[in-house]
Formats: C-alpha cells, structure tokens, sequence
C-alpha cells in the first residue's frame, strides 16, 4: 500500500504508537490485559452478561447507576494512586548520579494523567455517584428527573475514563500538567497525540458532567416530596444542589475553553499562541474561572456528608440548619469571584491580586462557619465512633490545617514565594484529601448499608482511616518544608541531596495510604463475605434521621411504595418520634421509566469519534459523527420509555420486608 | 407536590400519601437549564472576543472587512423565522397539524437562508486571505459567528426531526413539549445574535 | 419559596397547562416583533448613516438598544416572566448573567491589568508617542 493511503486510512496512528519499548508499559498492559481477560472469563462462565445488561448497564434505576459511578472512581482510584506512587518513588531516587527509573519524557505524561484523572475519573464520579445514590432517596423520590439522561452521563463518563487509559497504551498521554497550559500545550511545543486524548477525554466526559447537574438540579427543585420546602431539605441536598449549580454553571465555561484549544490545534486559530495576536494568558484566566468553582463542586458535597454523618452519628439535629445552608450558597456564589488566586505572578497590578487576594480570604469565613456547626452539633451529644465518624473527625483536624495554608497562599507577597512550589502541592492535596476522599469514603461507608443491605467490615474500615490519616501527614507535611525551601513541582531530578530525606518520608506515606486503600478494599470484600452477620434488616442500621432510612435496604426499584409526606428537617428522625407505622394495604401499581441501551451506545460511538479525532483518521470522525447524531436522532423515536410495576408485584416485595421486618421484632 | 395544599395542621400525623403522586414534569426547566449553560458557552467566545478582537496582528480589522447590508438580511431571516416559529407554536396550540407543518418548514427555511449567507460571507473572507488563522480577531471573530451558525445547523436537523414527527404522532402533550423545547432553543438563538450583529458587526466596523 | 410553586401547579393534569404557562398569544408575538424590529433597524441605522457626533456614543447606543432588545426576546419570545416554573427559570437566567457579567468583566479587567503591567510599548507605538 502507498504511505498516503495507509494515511489516510490509518491518520496518525502507526506502529510506533504502540510503546513496546517501555517495559513498565508493556507490564502494565499485560497485567491489565490478563485481569481484564479473566475477568470477561469469569462472566462468560457464569452467564452472567445477560443479567449485568439488563440490571445494570442498561439500567436507569438511579441507585444502580450511583453504585456504578463509585465502582468506576475506585478502579480509577487504583490507576491514579499508581501514578502516585510512581512519582514518589521516582523522586525518592532521582538525586544528582542516579537519574531513576522514569525519564523526564514519561514522568511529565504520569504526573499529568494522575492530576486528571483523580479530579476528573475519580472524585467526580466519586461525587455525582452518591449524590445519584443518595438524593432522590433523601428527596422522597422514585428516581431522577431524567432517567435515560442520567444512564447516558454515566456512561459518557466511562467513556472519558476510557479514552484517557487508551492512551496508556496507544500513543500517550499530555506532557503539560493537569490543566495543559498553552503555548506549551499548543501545537508548535505538543505537535503529538497527548493533548488531543487529553482534550477529548474531558469532552466526552464533560457532556456527561454537565447533563448529570442538569439532571439533578430538576430532580431536587421539581421531585420533592409533598411538605418538603427548600428550608426541610437535608443539608446533603443542599450541598448537592449548589453542587450541581456550580456544574451547570462552570463546565460549559471547560467545554468552550477547551474547544478554543483544539480549534487552534485542529485549525490554525491564534486564540492562545503566541504570534498573530494570541494570548496564551487568556487560557490560564478562562480555565480558572472554571477551576475555581470546580474545588467547591468536589468540597460541597463531602461537606453534605459531614452533616449527615455528623448529626446521625452525635444522636443529635445538625447545629445551625440555617447557617449551615446560607454558607453553602454564600461560598457557591462566592467561588465564581476567586479564580485569579491561582495565578496571582502573572503580572497584573496591585488592584486585581489585592482585590482577589482578599475575596479569598472572605470565603474562608463561610467555610470556618460549617466546621464550627459541625464542632458544636458534636457538644454535649452521644458521640458513637463508628467508622464514617471516624473520617470525619479526620477531615475536620486534617481540613482546617489544609485551610489556614490556603488562606496564607491567598496572601498576594507570599504567593509570589510559594508558587508552583511543593507547598502549593502539598496544601491543595491536604484540602482535597482532607475535605473530598475523606467525605467520600466517610458517605461510602455510611450509605453502603443503604445500597445492598450489609454494613462493611468495622475493623478493615478503622485500618483503613488509619493508614490514610497517618500516611496523609507522612505524604504531604515534607512536601510543605520542601516547598517552603523553594523545590518547584514537576521535577523529575534533583541535585541537592540534603532535600532527599524529605522526599524518602513522603514515599514512605505514600506507602501507608497504599495500605489504607487497600484496606479499604477489603473492608468490601470481608463485609460481603460476613455479609449475613452484618446484614441490615430494618433499613437504618446507624439510627439515621432523613428519609432515606425509612425504607428497605437495599431499597425495592421503586424506593417508596408510597411517597411519604414531611413535616420536619429530620423527616424519619420526626416520622419515629411521632408513632410512623408502616403502610402494609392498599398498594397500587407504580409508574416507572424503562431501561434502555441508548446510553451505552451513544457513548460507545463517542469514544470511537474522540479516537478518530485523536489519530486525525478523518473517515473515521464523520462516519462515527454521523452515526453519533443518527442514533440520537433514532432514540427520539422511541416513545415507549415507561411501564407499571403491577400492583401484586409491590405487593409481593412489601411482604417480604414486612416479614423480615417482624421476624427481627 | 400535588398534595401540599391538601395538608393541614389536621394531618400532621400523615406520613405518606395514598394516592398515586406525580410529580411535575420537569422536562421544560432542564432544557433552560441547558440553554443557561450554553449562554455560558457564548460568554466565553464574546469574552475572548472582547480580550483578543482589536489584536488584528497588521492584518485586517472589521471595518475593512464587514459587510452590513448583508448583516442586515441575515439579522432580518433570522428574526423573521422567530416570529414563524411563533406561529407554529401558536397553530400547535390549537392542535392543527397542518398549518403547524407549515409554519415550521417556513422557519427552517429562513434558518436554511441564514446559514447560506453565514457561509457565503465565511467563504469570501477566507478568499480574501482573512481566513481564522489570519490573527486572533478574525479567530475570536470566526469561531464566535461559526459557532452560533452550527447551533442554528442543529436546531435546523432538529426541526426537521420535529416535522416528521408531528406528521406521524400529531400533536400530543408530548410532541407540544418537544415544539416547546425547540422554541426556546430558538428564540436563543436569536438572543446571541442581538449580542453577535451588536458587538462584533456593529461595534466592530465602527472601530 | 417552594410552597409557592406547590401552590401554583396543583394540578395531576399539569401536562396539558401550568407547564409554565408559556405559550404566546398571537398578539404577543407580533408585539414582540414590532418591537424587534424596530430595535434593530435604528442601530444598523446609526451606524452605517453616521448619526450621532462620535463613534463613542454611537457605541454606547448599539449596546444599550441591544441590552433593550434582549429583554423584549426574554419577555415575549421567551415568555419569561417570575411565576414559570415556580420562579425557577429566573432564577437561573439571573444566576447565569451573574456568572456572564463576572466572566466578560472579569476576564476584560484582568488581561487588560496584565496588557498594561507587562506588555512593552510595540516599535510603532513609540514612533507615535508625543
């Protein structure tokens, strides 16, 4: 064949893409190919495929597709950590002779993947999945506005998640850091694949994010339960809605942001080069105005969690419900007024760093508000330390250390010191840890009984908090005294060997967190198989004081048989005090929306366009973009999107849980 | 939420509601939703408008190169294919399929001559060597403009999408729904142009 | 807030009305077009006639108009007003022209602020200065 032709077949992609001379690579890809061929195996042998499409890929049950989007963070969790390690182990060796083991070439594309991918493919899948999980049980509704919306947001996620690990191993990865900054992302400095699979792993992605806040914003304002106002929601709600606001309001700002850069990578426009009149600050000044709001998009929902963690668990009402929710919506306007903070040495004057150096500060008070909230709703109660108490006495001595160190950042001078330093690295990974992980496996925890019936293992769970708590100040507290000695981030090499102890202890953390994950892996895997000593029959087995412990565990596909009606904040907190008894006659048929393949389908073609874009196999890109809209369009036509769960059917699964219900009396 | 007025002080005790609830369909304030974070999306390209649009980089700027008459005929199929959608909307309001076709085949066919002309001034600046590669004006200018125009394509393959479904199901709670949607989408549309033929055509050759 | 909205739809058979109450009369949308009209024409018209003394003026007049013009779509293309949807839908439209106000402004005084504090005065420019 002529090279044009392969060309144009083919586009960019030839052999060499495929990294068959990184041994690491080529490790990796076995021992991924290997689990993921026994793991096909293992479901072909045991049938299973029928059952996992019909139940769950194709699912539009809203608690399915939460626990889906929390399996997904957790395995990108494990890809994102390896990173992790990777670069402290590198920088634990790399001093004046010995180079390590990663060149710069590959170190630069582990520590980009790593920041993407634990923002983008872990946190926020991390965070949609329980509010997906958790708010239309807590609202006293039977699934999202949007059904079909919600499976396909999920599986546009898998679909960015999906792109973003192809370029493990066809081609590679972005060598410009998490928020690929031109020029050096533009195509003169980064003339190769990496930024493309950068930039269209966070579209696809990002079309998901965006309609899943769409999707949850309708499902809280119109989905209520009758007596539900705005003032009787759970604080997590709350933070989900202001959540979801930030989304709606600041992904589109990534998406448009985004399309510039690929414009001047696929075009030739001069938005952000640096001849023909681009400004490549422009970048940096837009993508912020998204990055902001994107840190309270992952913080307000692990502070939802603290709330209700916090009360359940001090057998008390939350401190201060009002004040709780006015600081939530003060710090999501707020958010949209700090962004400059982040690049504070670019050079404007004295009036804009000293205007934003002080909204920063200024935000911090709303913040302080809820920690105080938490401390005083924890006086005088019945502290029991199960485990999600544990996370978030954590969060609350871990967060507040990560907080002070931002309000120093936000000092305009000592910025001008700090950064791009380890400090810098070290503070926003204490916030994120502190403040999201730990809110994160603080909910897991606390709704896993909720979502399939047993509670996890205690022990495994206590290990885990430790590990990670210990191995957090391990990991992060050196990088603070580095920083401050003046060691910039993104540095493969040193020469310096009297910084070396440092970065030896913060590998060392870094060890521990490994053992905190895995420990937290297998507080799964010892909670299933004690699943019978551990189950939860009655449907709230913390005592908890919102809705959604007022039906089974795991909740039937119709979540309430009859919608409930509210009276109080704590609605089955007041529905136990006030003599509740369970409806157990009348039951009617239930109206419910029906599974569909769209979703896994419209997202499969779009990975195949993002790869077609990436390679530039232009056939490619139209026929999958064609397809794209023809199956969309295809998909409106199908007007049979709903059915009735009959009324003998409900009847059956209530008498099941009535059953169990008196056996435990 | 049906059933909020129903509760009085009287049923405090009332824990759940034996009916069967339904909620509000939430279908037309999901798609403001979505059409509020495309304005975002906008805000973005006027913003680098704003920052970029005089860095001409010794190329041409828009006084040299707008053409406003043909803004004008634009800006006029445009507003024009508003006021037809109205009447589309108006005519499935009173459930007449015929007129509402109508009216609807109108519209996209005055958004058809809008993307003509859009694409017509497109390929004559290009020849003229004032392509978006030229300098960052013209890139914020081309993008911006270009932009708008492929939402005009989508919700053009929208309405036709639309017809062919009006013509099968007639016009049901569904199917007036989705009109509804698509006028929303539309009148938008026109919206952005109010801030693209001001700012960057208008204000643009006066500079 | 809420209860408000509970109590403006109390209908099951909301499907066929209360969804917002947004549908226009005929004599909306001719009022709505007039009005359009009107608001275009006279911008295109200072402009390419030249009217007013200076292009500043000029300037500001374009923008005002079209500020105009944008509340007559919203009001009666759009149908928007403060009871639809409980209320919802302005409040969305106010939050996202807050957020489009602070990205335009903002981004507009920050690379303005960075332009002065670090760009050097261009070869030509200094030709040109006093």
């Amino acid at each position: 064949m002529s090279p044009d032709l392969v060309k144009t077949i083919f586009g960019r992609l030839t052999w060499d893409a495929i990294p068959l001379h990184e041994p690491i690579l080529i490790g990796t890809f076995a021992m991924v190919a290997l689990g993921g061929i026994t793991v096909l195996a293992a479901l072909t042998y045991f049938k299973v495929w029928g059952y996992l499409w019909r139940e769950w890929l194709t699912s539009v049950d809203h608690k399915k597709i939460g626990v889906m989007y929390i399996i997904l963070a957790i395995i990108m969790l494990l890809r994102g950590f390896a990173d992790a390690l990777m670069m402290r182990a590198q920088q634990a060796i790399a001093f004046g002779d010995a180079a390590g083991y990663l060149p710069p070439h590959h170190y630069d594309q582990v520590f980009t993947a790593h920041g993407v991918i634990m923002i983008f493919f872990v946190a926020m899948p991390l965070i949609t999945g329980l509010m997906n999980l958790v708010v239309p049980l807590q609202i006293g509704a039977r699934d999202v506005a949007f059904p079909f919306l919600n499976n396909f947001s999920f599986w546009m996620t898998v679909g960015g998640a999906i792109t973003v690990m192809l370029s493990l191993f066809v081609g590679e990865f972005a060598r410009t850091g998490w928020l690929a900054y031109p020029p050096l992302s533009g195509l003169a400095y980064s003339p190769d694949v990496g930024v493309d699979y950068y930039i269209w792993s966070l579209q696809i992605a990002g079309v998901g994010t965006t309609l899943s806040g769409i999707n949850l914003i309708v499902t809280i304002v119109k989905m209520r339960a009758p007596g539900m106002s705005l003032m009787k929601m759970p604080v997590f709600t709350w933070t989900s809605l202001c959540s979801n606001v930030l989304i709606v309001a600041s992904f589109p700002i990534l998406t448009a942001v985004l399309a510039l850069l690929s414009s001047d990578r696929y075009l030739g426009t001069n938005f952000f080069t640096n001849d023909f009149g681009g400004n490549p600050m422009m970048y940096v000044n837009l993508i912020w105005i998204w990055g902001h709001p994107e840190v309270y998009i992952l913080v307000l929902p692990a502070f939802g969690v603290f709330s209700e963690v916090v009360s359940t668990f001090s057998s008390k009402r939350l401190f201060g419900y009002s004040s709780m929710v006015y600081a939530t919506v003060v710090i999501t306007i707020l958010s949209y007024l700090v962004w400059l903070h982040h690049f504070f040495t670019m050079g404007s004057g004295a009036s804009v760093n000293s205007f934003f150096g002080i909204t920063t500060m200024i935000i911090s008070i709303p913040t302080g508000a809820k920690i105080f909230n938490w401390l005083f709703t924890m006086y005088r109660g019945r502290i029991r330390f199960e485990v999600p108490m544990l996370w978030t006495v954590g969060f609350m001595v871990t967060f507040v250390i990560g907080g002070m160190t931002g309000v120093l950042l936000a000092v305009p001078p000592a910025d001008f010191v700090l950064h791009n330093s380890l400090f810098l690295i070290a503070h926003f990974h204490n916030v994120i840890i502190g403040g999201v992980v730990f809110g994160m496996f603080a909910g897991i925890v606390y709704w896993f009984p909720k979502a399939f019936g047993f509670k996890l293992d205690p022990f495994w769970g206590k290990l885990s908090f430790w590990f990670w708590q210990i191995g957090f100040f391990f990991a992060f507290m050196p990088l603070y005294v580095l920083g401050l000695m003046g060691v910039t981030r993104r540095v493969s090499h040193f020469e310096d060997h009297s910084l070396q102890i440092w970065f030896v202890i913060s590998a060392f953390g870094a060890v521990l967190i490994l053992f905190g994950i895995i420990s937290f892996v297998m507080q799964m895997v010892v909670g299933f198989m004690k699943r019978e000593q551990y189950a939860d029959k009655t449907g709230d087995p913390w005592g908890g004081r919102t809705l959604e412990w007022s039906t089974s565990s795991p909740p039937p596909a119709y979540n309430f048989a009859f919608t409930p009606v509210i009276h109080e904040i704590d609605a089955w907190h007041d529905m136990k005090q006030r003599g509740y008894v369970r409806p157990t006659t009348g039951f009617i048929p239930i109206h419910m929306p029906k599974n569909t393949g769209a979703g896994v389908v419209l997202a499969g073609i779009s990975v195949v366009f993002g790869f077609a874009m990436i390679w530039q196999i232009w056939w490619l890109a139209v026929i999958s973009f064609v397809a794209l809209v023809a199956s969309a369009i295809i998909h409106t036509f199908n007007f049979k999107r709903d059915y009735y769960i009959p009324a003998e059917e409900v009847v059956r699964i209530e008498d099941a849980r009535t059953e169990a219900l008196r056996s435990l009396a | 939420m049906a059933h909020a007025q129903t509760l009085t002080e009287a049923d405090d005790t009332r824990f759940y509601t034996t009916e069967e609830h339904h909620p509000e369909n939430g279908t037309l304030l999901g798609f403001w939703i979505y059409l509020m974070s495309d304005c975002l999306i906008f805000a973005v390209l006027f913003a680098c408008y704003a920052v970029l649009g005089r860095n001409y980089a010794a190329g041409p700027s828009g006084a040299d190169l707008f053409d406003l008459p043909i803004v004008a005929v634009n800006t006029a199929l445009l507003l024009f294919s508003s006021i037809t959608y109205g009447f589309a909307m108006i005519s499935a309001q009173a459930k007449k399929v015929k007129p509402t076709l109508a009216w609807l085949a109108v519209t996209g066919l005055l958004g058809l001559g809008f993307l003509s002309l859009e694409l017509y001034e497109f390929n004559h600046l290009i020849h003229e060597g004032a392509g978006p590669q030229r300098s960052a004006f013209l890139s914020s200018f081309f993008v911006l403009v270009g932009t708008h125009g492929l939402h005009v394509t989508f919700g053009t393959i929208w309405l036709v999408t639309l017809m062919v479904q009006v013509a099968k199901r007639g016009l049901g709670v569904e199917m007036k729904r989705r009109l509804m949607c698509l006028s929303m989408f539309w009148h938008f549309l026109d919206v952005i142009w109010i801030g693209v033929f001001s700012f960057v055509y208008l204000l643009g050759v006066l500079k | 807030m809420s209860a408000a909205s509970h109590d403006a739809h109390h209908a099951h058979d909301d499907h066929e009305h209360g969804e917002g109450g947004a549908h226009g009369t005929l004599k909306d949308y001719v009022i709505g077009f007039v009005l359009a009209v009107i608001l275009t024409a006279i911008p295109f018209w200072l402009v390419m006639a030249d009217v007013l003394p200076s292009h500043q003026m000029t300037a500001v007049a374009v923008m005002g108009l079209a500020a105009i013009q944008v509340i007559v779509h919203m009001i009666y293309f759009l149908h928007m007003n403060s009871r639809s949807e409980g209320g919802w839908t302005m409040l969305a439209l106010v939050f996202t022209l807050i957020v489009v106000v602070i990205t335009l402004a903002g981004s507009l005084w920050v690379m303005h602020n960075l332009d002065t504090h670090m760009m050097a005065p261009m070869p030509h420019e200094m030709r040109e200065v006093p």
